[in-house]
């Protein structure tokens, strides 16, 4: 490792990197601005100047930017040369002659980097006496507010959203001390990563329009450290609050997962938790009063659980301490997933796969260190956006790794990469039901029925190995070309990985995609697999292995005097309406818990308050099968709203009329999960013991500069009440408690002396970009195993043709639209595209119908209409509606469907 | 005395037709070059004639060649750049080549892209430069139509493209990397360096760029040698040079004279001296990014090395002079009003320092100066300085400055003491 002296003492650093990561790396206070760790140098702010010496003799040195200079061995530098510091300090303040000094009114205020570079540059006398230049802002949508005056044009943000997330809707215009940063025109920001801009920007010219509404500073929030509940891939965020109301998510690093970067579903989805839908008051709708306290509910619930037979319908967006609280309330063989029974198989189909632990089952890490990519089937821009931000880094970084290989080029060197790069990009196939916003970068973009693309996988894996996988018979010339150009590609590859999921209902896809994964495991080539999945914790569910929903029906029906508890799960999201009511109207009893009321809640006897993920503690399985902790950010004033495992725990207790031995806090009920259910080995080891503690002390979830804790509540007592006890968790509601820096998992916000904005995450990491320093065990459920004999799928399926008169009915996901928690945040709600079928452009000719005609979808007695939406590059034969809109019930997805016009 | 460039152009006469051209030995130097000589032995003749790039810079041509990579495993396309993005303050000189004579600027060029084996070339235009517009797009036409320009050229394997792309009016296009950037449809800002242009240029590829008086010379170069081109020149630097001069002189113009001459030479014989009633209060040697030279620098001689020893650079070789009755501190603040308003805007220090600088004269020019703020212009010209910002625009700009205030400091001080502009 080379050595380099920084002020006279050396050190022992890693070569590759610049002088600016290394400093920090190091521990350095360093200044910045234009740089990030994802995104490279590009040498544009001059703020993290530092002097570089030729030889021990050299005085004199030379002033350099230290993110533009590679680490040399035996290199001399100096960050407190005094001018180095003198014009570090003169950058900031040619900055500020037009920055507008609004602190105090300004939503970064206090979490600004500029603010916190302005300080430790010691600049703080204002010599430029002349006007500041000034700006007209735009309307940028509901999630963004924008701020132009504010701007230091350091050009992160269209780095970000252009270079970085493939946008094209936000740029830089004019020049010289008038560049400015918006749209060509007003209107919503078009990428789904918008909001990082919030994050991405070191001031505050793009804030967090949601958070405006109902504001906070940074200082003033609760925080935890929580998981996103918003799609199957769990990226970590921080979650804040104040007076009982969740404010804001903000991006929390997890180098495996999310690293810097959230979707704007993951960021604004959270205001469901603060709607006016909440279920906050259990109700008894067989009693004259319908709202009861809690005793009473507990009372009745005893009753119905004890006389007559129980069954339970688990979730795939509840916890798995609620899932697995019900499963032990109701017993095993009385547990069911409350999903569709083509869902139910295809999920289980892919729990299998992966346990077999022959193939890898790859974090987002690395797909985006994949150098060729495969989709199949699955529309990832809307199912698993994140994803679909790391298969882009993928195939950027591939070119951009060819490059740093052939030349002297060093690989933070973004601006120079990007020249010699140009438009070469890494191999990325992706086969879809429709077009993508990722074809953009695509190298092979198909649109293809379901089976088409079951087949194009199958071909594929039969040219890796045609004696494991016989042909596809039938292919056309145009597939087997294009088999072939993939297959080549992946034969080709070092990291490949294949990614599949759900959405389109076609078990064919998800085996072809396993087949593919597992003839390129080869020693010396990772291959990887990611199955998407539909819920936060759908891989959880899955694998409890319980049956799916057409069991629970059956049950019902047989029985006829059932007791049903449904948790946290809309069944009309789920099943086809006709078949949700019949259920509903042969159970004797309907217990539902859940955090929004819904057309379930709707019919319920019993209904019972859930606690949302922010006022929850529980545990999700991501899509990978790595298993993650998110911790309550406050407790509910009103103690009727519970986490659902609770509830379930207290009605068992009741049940059962003892406590001893019974699961309280999530650490215990995952430990019995992994007693009771094998294949959840380990999964207790994420969390820690709610006793946990660092040298005795607990982890504070206010920052020490938390503010008003006597003064909140000094108009209902002047005594500062006693603070809230959370006896689940190492979190406690104080600010007081363990000072230094927390394991990963349970760390509540990034924040360090001197660096107050979210930029202090470099402070918590041992190297820029790289793991966090405190990182804590990981568990992922699928473990690689080595194998003695592998099993390939043979079965391609046939050719998907179109039939007369029906067609194919697929889901249509809309990253605004389909969430079923997401919608009920108002700033989501203004972005959802308006439900429309999608026909294309042949089938809608053939039935004479254009644009924005009504066209309706029958199925049995099922008749659903809405305007039409003609897609040319759809394949003909199917037909697509939107999945998951609110008012829209589930349709018989995968199933073939009438049109009438 | 040989004035190799400008010997066929003449004021008030349309540019050279192709016929004309060839009937005063043109393309007889491509002749050569493609016939019997290697592609080596071009960047090597061209490196011992001493000719330094007549952009302002003055680097070894041939040596700036010779860091292409070359030879079969090079990347491709190469591409060969002309910078005629003329946009110097005060410089006009390779207007007067691409007005009078644009055949021997693409002599020029294909004979440079052949020495590096480019396939591509361009003509980065200046947009104002609309009567040369005209006279390239037709001698390019004819060069194509004559086969030198296009497949195979001469059968002698060697095939060559070029194309002429009028810029959009940005004075930073001038700098190669942005002409580069701006090239590509992207905005004119600077890239960092390494890696050079010769390395990764335009597209991620080897290019070149020179300006259009260093590649008026090549042909002549070819034509007469190494030894010859030397021995044009009063100094060690080769060949001839087109100075300029522009301000209150008698006879404001361009010349094309050995390198070397004196200022002196200069103002008073081929500018025929100050008009009268007006004193030399300065000049700027080389165009508006130069600093000032006095009456005492009058005998120093127009090359590269004499000019910076005396403070200054030969920039561009065109001199813009300083009368006694212009206002020094009026004549900076228009030149820091031109530099603030070029900055591209990626750089703090530049985007941010040139506007304060800019206002602060301006404050000054009209009596609301304050004694501080000659600090705060000086602090901006050492701050400013190469290397802490981005590329040498505002560099540039800080040399007027700086030497206007070693120079003219009583103008300034009179200023701020009298809270007027007496001139």
């Amino acid at each position: 490792m080379p050595v380099i002296y920084i002020d006279n003492k050396p050190y022992e650093v890693k070569a590759g990197k610049n002088l600016l990561e290394t400093s920090l790396s190091l521990g350095f206070d360093l200044p910045y601005f234009c740089w990030h760790p994802a995104m490279g140098s590009v040498g544009a702010c001059r703020q993290c100047a530092v002097k570089v010496f030729k030889d021990e003799q050299d005085n004199n040195g030379r002033l350099v930017m230290s993110c533009m200079e590679s680490v040399k061995d035996g290199l001399r530098m100096s960050i407190t040369d005094s001018t180095a510091k003198a014009f570090r300090e003169q950058v900031i303040e040619w900055l500020m002659t037009n920055h507008p000094h609004d602190c105090p009114v300004c939503d970064e205020g206090g979490n600004c980097h500029l603010q916190d570079m302005t300080v430790m540059t010691g600049h703080d006398y204002r010599r430029f006496e002349f006007k500041k230049r000034t700006y007209t802002n735009q309307y940028l949508g509901p999630l963004i507010h924008h701020e132009m005056n504010r701007c230091i044009q350091c050009y992160r943000c269209v780095r970000f959203y252009r270079d970085y997330a493939g946008g094209d809707d936000l740029d830089v215009f004019g020049a010289h001390n008038h560049v400015y940063f918006g749209r060509e025109q007003d209107g919503a920001l078009q990428s789904p990563f918008s909001g990082n801009l919030v994050e991405v920007c070191p001031t505050g010219v793009f804030t967090d329009k949601t958070l405006k509404k109902h504001y906070t500073r940074k200082w003033d929030l609760t925080t935890s450290p929580s998981i996103c509940q918003h799609c199957s891939l769990g990226c970590n965020i921080i979650a804040g609050e104040r007076y009982g109301q969740l404010r804001c998510i903000v991006n929390r690093y997890n180098s495996n997962v999310n690293g810097y970067f959230l979707c704007d579903k993951g960021r604004y989805g959270y205001e469901f938790v603060n709607s006016v839908n909440r279920v906050t008051i259990p109700l008894i709708r067989t009693l004259p009063v319908e709202a009861v306290d809690e005793a009473t509910v507990l009372g009745h619930l005893k009753r119905l659980v004890t006389d007559s037979p129980v069954i339970g319908i688990g979730s795939p967006r509840a916890s798995m301490e609620s899932n697995f609280a019900l499963m032990q309330l109701v017993g095993k063989d009385n547990f069911y997933q409350g999903i569709s029974e083509d869902t139910a198989y295809l999920e289980r189909r892919m729990v299998e796969l992966l346990q077999t632990g022959a193939v890898s089952s790859v974090s987002l890490k690395e797909i985006e260190m994949a150098d060729v990519v495969l989709v199949l089937g699955e529309d990832i821009w809307n199912t698993a956006p994140v994803m679909a931000l790391a298969v882009r880094q993928a195939v950027m970084k591939t070119a951009a790794t060819q490059a740093v290989q052939q030349t002297s080029l060093a690989a933070w060197h973004d601006a120079a990469i990007k020249e010699f790069v140009q438009n070469e990009k890494g191999f990325l196939a992706n086969i879809t039901v429709i077009a993508s916003p990722l074809d953009a970068v695509s190298t092979v973009a198909v649109q293809e029925a379901p089976d088409h693309i079951a087949r194009l996988g199958f071909a594929i894996a039969h040219l890796l190995n045609a004696a494991a996988v016989p042909p596809v018979p039938g292919l056309t010339e145009q597939e087997a070309l294009t088999a072939k150009h993939i297959a080549g590609a992946l034969q080709g590859a070092k990291r490949p990985v294949v990614i599949s999921g759900t959405s389109c209902y076609n078990e064919g896809i998800i085996k072809a995609a396993y087949n593919i994964s597992l003839l390129l495991n080869r020693p010396q080539r990772k291959a990887g697999i990611a199955y998407v999945l539909p819920e936060c914790n759908s891989m959880g569910l899955a694998m409890m292995k319980a049956p799916p929903f057409e069991a629970a029906m059956q049950s019902v029906k047989a029985a006829n005097n059932c007791t049903v508890i449904i948790l946290e799960n809309d069944l009309y999201r789920h099943i086809p309406e006709g078949r949700a009511d019949d259920f509903i109207r042969h159970c004797k009893n309907l217990i539902v818990l859940d955090v929004l009321h819904n057309r379930t809640t709707a019919q319920a006897q019993v209904l019972i308050p859930a606690a949302s993920f922010a006022e929850a503690d529980g545990t999700l399985v991501n899509n990978e099968g790595r298993v993650q902790h998110f911790y309550q950010v406050y407790m509910p004033a009103n103690n009727c709203i519970k986490e659902s495992w609770k509830w379930l725990g207290n009605i068992q207790t009741m049940k059962a009329a003892i406590t001893n031995g019974l699961p309280h806090h999530p650490d215990e009920w995952l430990a019995a999960l992994e007693t009771a259910l094998p294949q959840f080995q380990n999964i207790a080891k994420v969390t820690p013991p709610h006793s946990f503690r660092i040298n005795g002390q607990p982890i504070p979830r206010e920052p020490h500069r938390y503010s008003g804790r006597t003064a909140m509540l000094a108009n209902i007592s002047v005594s500062e009440p006693r603070p809230l006890q959370d006896n689940d968790s190492p979190l406690t509601y104080t600010m007081e408690g363990y000072p230094g820096i927390p394991p990963a998992s349970m760390t509540p916000y990034f924040w360090m002396p001197g660096w107050n904005s979210g930029q202090a995450v470099n402070k918590y990491q041992a190297e820029t970009g790289g793991e966090l320093r405190e990182q804590d065990r990981q568990v992922c459920l699928f473990q690689q195993k080595e194998q003695d004999f592998f099993h390939f799928f043979k079965d391609s399926p046939e050719s998907f043709s179109a039939r007369q008169g029906k067609y194919l009915l697929l889901p249509q996901y809309q990253l605004f639209g389909s969430g079923e928690l997401s919608i009920y945040s108002t700033a989501i709600e203004e972005l959802v595209p308006q439900a429309c079928i999608i026909l294309s452009a042949k089938d809608a000719a053939e039935l004479g119908v254009v644009n924005g005609a009504s066209v309706t979808i029958e199925k049995n007695d099922l008749h659903y209409t809405l305007p039409l939406k003609i897609h040319h590059e759809l394949c003909s034969g199917i037909i697509l509606a939107p999945f998951g809109y609110r008012g829209i019930p589930a349709l018989p997805w995968g199933a073939w469907v009438k049109i009438i016009v | 005395m040989e004035r190799p460039l400008t010997q066929n152009i003449h004021a008030g006469r349309q540019p050279l037709t192709l016929k004309e051209y060839t009937a005063t030995g043109g393309y007889t130097a491509l002749q050569q070059v493609l016939k019997n000589m290697t592609p080596g032995e071009v960047q090597q003749l061209v490196q011992e004639s001493r000719l330094k790039g007549r952009g302002g810079a003055g680097f070894n041509t041939g040596m700036k060649w010779s860091f292409v990579p070359m030879g079969e495993d090079a990347p491709s396309p190469k591409y060969l750049i002309a910078n005629a993005d003329e946009m110097e303050p005060g410089t006009f000189k390779d207007r007067l080549l691409l007005e009078g004579n644009p055949h021997q600027l693409i002599e020029g060029m294909i004979i440079a892209a052949y020495a590096i084996q480019a396939n591509i070339s361009y003509v980065f235009l200046r947009w104002a430069y609309k009567k040369a517009a005209q006279a390239l797009e037709q001698s390019i036409r004819e060069a194509y139509h004559a086969g030198w320009l296009g497949k195979n050229i001469m059968n002698a394997g060697f095939s060559l493209d070029m194309y002429l792309h009028t810029g959009a009016g940005r004075y930073m296009c001038g700098e190669e990397t942005a002409l580069l950037n701006a090239l590509e449809g992207k905005r004119a800002t600077p890239r960092a360096k390494p890696p050079f242009p010769q390395v990764s240029g335009l597209f991620g590829k080897p290019t070149i760029v020179n300006n259009v008086e260093t590649l008026c010379c090549i042909p002549h170069i070819v034509n007469k040698g190494a030894a010859w081109f030397q021995n044009l020149s009063y100094s060690e630097d080769g060949g001839t040079k087109i100075y300029g001069v522009s301000g209150k002189v008698n006879n404001p113009g361009a010349w094309e004279l050995p390198m070397g001459v004196t200022m002196r030479e200069l103002v008073e014989e081929h500018a025929g001296g100050m008009k009268k009633g007006y004193r030399l209060k300065g000049v700027l040697p080389g165009g508006a990014s130069t600093d000032f030279l006095t009456e005492q620098h009058l005998d120093i001689k127009m090359d590269f090395k004499s000019v910076t020893a005396a403070g200054s650079r030969l920039g561009t070789g065109t001199m813009v002079v300083m009368d006694d009755a212009t206002c020094p501190v009026g004549f900076v603040h228009n030149l820091q009003h031109f530099f603030a308003q070029e900055s591209c805007g990626w750089c703090t220090p530049c985007r941010e320092g040139l506007p304060w600088v800019e206002k602060i004269l301006w404050a000054i020019e009209e009596g609301r100066g304050k004694e501080e703020d000659i600090e705060l212009l000086q602090m901006h010209t050492q701050l400013l300085g190469p290397g802490n910002t981005f590329c040498a625009l505002a560099p540039g700009a800080m040399e007027p400055l700086q030497s206007a205030i070693k120079y003219y400091r009583e103008d300034f001080d009179r200023h701020i003491r009298e809270k007027k502009c007496s001139y």
